[in-house]
């Protein structure tokens, strides 16, 4: 069983006046078939966590490890870590002009299962998954996040969540900007990947909503740079009708 | 996130009003060289060329020795002639205006001559070849497309030369002429030309200069128009690696009313002093009312150490129009782009690939020439592996 072992992770940004620590010592181990959920305040380093654990190479790890199956993903670069299963949903997608979905997709469904796929089972499994999505075919013909909505950047992340089946998926605040429908449909993606049973998933929020839609096993409250609380499912409800005054107590991390 | 840098570039942009034409360039056009003086590298035309690597085709010192081969393939429907200098057709869309271009008028010995016949519609490609073989040489091609007529041009040029040279499109009213220039030369080729275009009345001229090759390439394309109606679109591809220098000077002349213009060139660079310069003049005069034009150039800088100026520049002297606009970036390459691909497990130099045949793309769209398409994707590929190497 694939598992995501996180130990006592610093993470710094290089910041102006020299580099500035933004996560504190994170613990954390997500089993594949297990939802956490992390949920803090704005500049907790929620994101930073995220974009750590994809490998983005603003994020300098001065200390710490993190291991998948034993495996050092820090050694690993980017695309090795993706490779070896684990799957960032961004919260700001990039535009890359000139490269069509279509292409995108399949380039990258061919790095993540070593070979490409077969182009006649591939072109129904794309056409299933964006209409579970209820995305229109004429998407795949665009170019990867151009003039895309905010809806249709989350889409186009939970479609190739649902395409490239990772072993940990890592979603960054895929909420945020969502209508209520559109938040509806997104969670069911993210449920279909879910009810495999194959992936742990890491969902990282500012609100309760989305947990309303993806059931978590686990509840992790974040507050400057390291995890705080560790609850379950009703850790939420506290936070609802709490919220987050109760953590940042002692001044914000920024 | 995909903020423009400023990659040790200049970016220079102007809008000028009442500008007299000729106030970018330090003599009148000429068909003889002698009324040009030698160039010393501080007049506005020349400040960006390296004159030292021009082997002598601006002081009058480069004496032609012939090694340029010249194949023409033609479908039914042209004449393909070559001429003496006294040929009445030959000089007829503008005179040379620089001291190289007259340097190639005074000095060429026989010129080309491609006619494409009134309301003749080709099915296939005029195909001109000039290959060098390493010698120097004027050279001097018109081509001519008769009322009504639809054609596509493809010049390809390789092997290495030192090359000056003269190029005419002579476009009849309601003509329509797709000229795509490939300057795929050996490295230590030298090639200065002025392409000069007079577009009749509701024709259409389509440029597509693509650049690759040779160790210093200045092209000078320009754009007349001898009716209203005319449109012209000119587009350009350029990758430019260490040590060469690459440069493409457009000056679009709206002399007439209710014409239309678009510029779109884009230029990737890679490597220790790979320069690209980039100069879009247009000029929309008093009269040419209803004038519609637009330029843009970006680039895309992949490495230290390359160099890129790009100075857009438009004189407007009527207000009478219905639109001028021009824009020009130079930029990093995005490195929020390479995180995202890679993030999906794109190994990075496919990544780097995916990314500037992307920035290319919507350009190769404008080709329309399948074989034409696929050789430039290729030669892309080829001047990235160079680079990972």
């Amino acid at each position: 069983m694939a598992t995501l072992e996180i130990h006592d992770l610093h993470v710094s940004v290089e910041a102006e006046n020299g580099p500035r620590e933004i996560l504190r010592g994170v613990d954390l181990t997500v089993k594949q078939g297990e939802t956490h959920a992390i949920m803090g305040p704005n500049g907790s380093g929620k994101s930073t966590l995220a974009y750590s654990l994809a490998g983005h190479p603003k994020y300098t790890v001065t200390g710490g490890t993190v291991s998948l199956d034993g495996e050092d993903v820090l050694a690993m670069s980017v695309d090795e870590r993706a490779r070896a299963g684990v799957f960032l949903a961004m919260q700001y997608p990039v535009e890359v002009p000139g490269v069509s979905v279509s292409n995108f997709l399949r380039t990258s469904a061919t790095a993540v299962r070593g070979e490409a796929p077969k182009l006649r089972t591939w072109v129904k499994e794309v056409k299933e998954a964006m209409e579970g999505l209820q995305m229109d075919p004429s998407f795949a013909e665009r170019n990867v996040n151009e003039g895309f909505s905010g809806g249709e950047k989350k889409r186009h992340e939970i479609l190739q969540l649902e395409l490239l089946k990772p072993k940990i998926a890592i979603l960054d605040e895929t909420d945020s900007g969502l209508d209520v429908d559109a938040l509806r449909v997104v969670s069911e993606g993210v449920n279909r990947v879910r009810e495999s049973g194959q992936v742990g998933t890491l969902l990282i929020t500012h609100y309760t909503r989305i947990l309303r839609y993806i059931k978590p096993d686990y509840v992790h409250v974040f507050a400057k740079g390291r995890i705080v609380e560790s609850g379950g499912a009703e850790l939420a409800d506290k936070l609802e009708n709490e919220g987050y005054e109760a953590y940042v107590k002692g001044g914000a991390s920024e | 996130m995909a903020e423009t840098i400023p990659a040790g570039s200049t970016t220079d942009g102007a809008i000028q009003v009442g500008q007299p034409a000729d106030a970018r360039v330090s003599a009148a056009p000429s068909y003889d060289v002698a009324d040009f003086p030698v160039p010393h590298g501080r007049e506005e035309e020349w400040r960006f060329t390296p004159l030292e690597r021009l082997r002598g085709l601006h002081d009058g010192t480069a004496e032609a020795t012939g090694g340029l081969r010249v194949e023409v393939t033609a479908p039914e429907g042209v004449t393909v002639e070559t001429v003496d200098r006294t040929d009445p057709r030959l000089g007829k869309a503008g005179k040379p205006v620089d001291r190289v271009a007259a340097q190639a008028y005074s000095s060429f010995e026989k010129a080309s001559v491609v006619s494409i016949a009134k309301d003749a519609v080709l099915t296939e490609p005029v195909r001109i070849s000039v290959h060098g073989e390493g010698g120097v040489a004027y050279g001097h091609q018109v081509v001519e497309v008769g009322a009504f007529a639809e054609a596509v041009v493809v010049i390809d040029h390789t092997g290495d030369a030192t090359l000056a040279a003269n190029v005419e499109y002579v476009i009849g009213d309601g003509a329509k002429l797709t000229v795509v220039s490939v300057q795929d030369w050996d490295r230590p080729a030298v090639h200065v030309a002025q392409h000069t275009a007079l577009v009749g009345r509701d024709a259409s001229f389509k440029s597509v200069i693509v650049t690759f090759g040779g160790d210093l390439v200045r092209l000078h394309p320009r754009v007349i128009y001898g009716g209203p109606g005319g449109e012209a679109e000119l587009y350009g591809l350029y990758f430019t690696d260490n040590g060469q220098h690459q440069e493409h000077r457009l000056f679009i002349d709206h002399d007439t009313p209710h014409c239309r213009s678009n510029v779109a060139y884009k230029g990737a660079l890679q490597g220790k002093d790979a320069h690209a310069v980039w100069i879009g003049d247009v000029l929309i005069r008093a009269v040419a009312v209803g004038t519609d034009t637009y330029e843009l150039n970006r680039n895309l800088v992949l490495t230290d150490g390359a160099r890129v100026d790009s100075v857009p520049n438009l004189e407007i002297e009527t207000g009478e129009i219905v639109g001028a606009g021009h824009a020009s970036a130079t930029g990093r390459f995005d490195d929020e782009q390479l995180f995202y691909l890679m993030a999906r497990g794109i190994p990075h130099d496919e990544a780097r690939r995916l990314v500037v045949r992307g920035f290319f793309a919507e350009l190769l769209q404008h080709i329309g020439l399948p074989d034409i398409e696929e050789r430039l994707l290729a030669k892309i590929e080829q001047e990235l592996e160079a680079s990972v190497a």
